[in-house]
């Protein structure tokens, strides 16, 4: 087998079990890839020693007619989660050398089931940030360009390295997390799958903590059913996070399978915001098309509060943040700048270590949280949430069974070309996939087709909670119907 | 609602993050701008709504009041900038 990387995950999975290729074969296969790929920037710490004993042990078990789910399957971890015995820095340089002594739960489930481990990708600073400018080991660069140009375009973020990975064939899929897109919108901007499940559905128990009421992992996949396999691995209650839910994890791969028959597809008018691209818009109504071409019945909903969703995650984000990121003082771990007292060591260490994005947004959090503002700014978000909650339910309870919407108001742009921009204007990246998080919902990204200069562009589909099979069956038939996209190889 | 470079120092001393001169009004743009983005919010009617406190309905969960984990010093350390035996180092905090 010549090209093992560009296979699909399942692919990868039924030719190792068919004994076409051996786990250490595709490893090693991997692994140069990624050395020829280091311009792209995607990996922070390559572990080849460690991928190759894993893929050794993997074969071990093949051989023997066993193995997990993921058996032999050589993966990419975003650096936000901690690793036992392996660098962890969730991309700042308040983390150093951090070296955890323990595993996250959700890659520890990857490893159960028979995961190779290639190394650590980038990501913005404790990720923070929609195009992977914001890390400490630089940007990553998307494989994808515009027709015709060189110039180097960002993959989105936070889990922009993720996302480049796996478009670029430098692992069979990623993990990845998001807060108010981090993995929807870089899937969205590299032709690749990539799903936030519900809230709780994944243990964030290891994972490094942004705003803990919106983070969930979720994979990034070449595939809705390399997604699914992912899913179906890193889901589960643990007892160690007490907001991870005690439900069964469905088997996502045989929902790809369903079709979407029957099913009611919302389409929310809120989401035609201003000066929406003509090309974005042409997509949508191409994927409902295809949505109701395989069936489904397309409906008009409403969701009044949507404009709401970016100012109130600007709100609670930060706020999260700010009390997450003030167990970062120098003394337990990481980084340390001496001072003159105490206090003087800790805001020279953070002042230090945190970058600009960080510390602007863990001010923010600090300013809502603080006396005489705190019902005004942070009170006052939460009722908001509640209310794009709501709109939600209310959609849910007349019948309607997944939402579709655009994934990212426009395809991946220009590294640095947003340098200029006010902080407000990068949010607005996020501001179709934000929502979701407000509302612990399950969200996917799949991509539908490209722009008029040759760039994917993304749909998403968002479930009621904890149907996250019915995501898997709809984006399966948008992927069937818009077929895959794959960058052409210039790196 | 907008913040002045004072304000701007305050919040730098309440999160513990050193400001420079030079960083101070670039900081205080910033804010600025987020805070007048989020300004909209005002007009939302939020009568007779419960802030969220969860985002999915779920009981508390409880462990046990037993000790089921510890005693385990030299991994709990093992990334400490500054240590002593069995003790992080900090600069003196009591006179």
């Amino acid at each position: 087998m010549t090209d093992a990387t560009s296979l699909t995950l399942t692919e990868a999975r039924d030719a190792l079990k068919a004994r076409r290729i051996s786990a250490t074969e595709l490893t090693r296969a991997f692994l140069g890839a990624m050395e020829q790929a280091r311009g792209l920037n995607a990996y922070v710490l390559e572990t080849p020693e460690q991928a190759l004993k894993m893929a050794a042990r993997a074969d071990e078990r093949l051989a023997k007619g066993e193995g997990g789910p993921l058996e032999g399957l050589p993966l990419g971890i975003k650096d936000l989660f901690c690793t036992d015995g392996v660098r962890t820095t969730a991309c700042s340089k308040i983390l150093g050398n951090f070296v955890p002594n323990y595993e996250s739960t959700v890659t520890s489930r990857l490893w159960r089931d028979g995961a190779v481990l290639l190394g650590k990708l980038n990501n913005d600073e404790f990720a923070m940030g929609s195009s992977n400018e914001t890390s400490a080991f630089g940007p990553v660069v998307n494989p994808w360009r515009r027709a015709g140009s060189n110039a180097a375009l960002v993959p989105g973020g936070s889990s922009g390295g993720s996302a480049a990975a796996v478009a670029a064939d430098l692992c069979l899929a990623a993990t990845a997390t998001d807060t108010g897109g981090s993995i929807r919108q870089p899937a969205a901007f590299t032709g690749t799958v990539g799903i936030k499940p519900t809230y709780g559905r994944c243990s964030r128990w290891g994972i490094v903590a942004f705003a803990s009421s919106l983070d969930q992992a979720g994979p990034i996949g070449k595939t809705v059913a390399d997604c699914a396999v992912m899913l179906g691995s890193m889901a589960g209650h643990d007892p160690k996070d007490t907001t991870s839910v005690d439900l069964a994890v469905p088997d996502f791969e045989a929902a790809t399978r369903r079709g979407v028959k029957g099913l009611k597809i919302g389409i929310p008018r809120e989401y035609r915001v201003e000066g929406m691209p003509a090309e974005i818009e042409k997509l949508w109504a191409e994927g409902a098309r295809m949505l109701r071409d395989a069936g489904a019945e397309i409906v008009d909903v409403s969701l009044p509060h949507t404009h709401s969703a970016l100012p109130v995650y600007y709100i609670v984000a930060p706020a999260e943040a700010s009390s997450n990121l003030a167990r970062y003082d120098g003394v337990r771990y990481g980084l340390r700048v001496n001072g003159r007292d105490i206090v003087d060591m800790y805001e020279q260490t953070r002042a230090a270590g945190f970058g600009r994005e960080v510390k602007r947004r863990i001010m923010i959090g600090t300013y809502v949280l603080s006396a005489g503002y705190y019902d005004a700014y942070y009170v006052r978000a939460q009722k908001i949430r509640s209310l794009i909650k709501r709109d939600f339910e209310q959609v849910y309870a007349s019948g309607v069974d997944a939402i579709l919407t655009p994934a990212t108001p426009s395809a991946a742009f220009g590294l640095a070309e947003m340098a200029n921009a006010s902080p407000v204007e990068m949010y607005l990246n996020d501001v179709f996939t934000v929502t979701v998080n407000m509302a612990g919902l399950p969200g996917i990204a799949v991509p539908a087709g490209v722009d008029g200069q040759g760039l994917p562009l993304g749909l998403q589909l968002i479930g009621r909670p904890f149907d996250e099979e019915t995501l898997f069956a709809s984006a399966q038939v948008i992927e069937q119907a818009a077929g895959r996209f794959r960058a052409a190889k210039w790196w | 609602m907008s913040v002045d470079q004072a304000t701007v120092r305050r919040i730098g001393r309440l999160a513990h993050i050193a400001i420079s001169d030079d960083e101070l009004p670039h900081f205080q743009g910033e804010i600025n701008a987020i805070l007048g983005f989020v300004e909209q919010l005002n007009a939302v009617n939020v009568d007779g709504i419960e802030p969220m406190t969860s985002v999915t309905p779920m009981a508390m969960k409880k462990r046990h009041d037993v000790i089921d984990d510890g005693g385990d010093a030299a991994r709990v350390l093992a990334n400490a900038p500054a240590r002593e035996d069995d003790y992080y180092v900090v600069p003196k905090v009591v006179e």
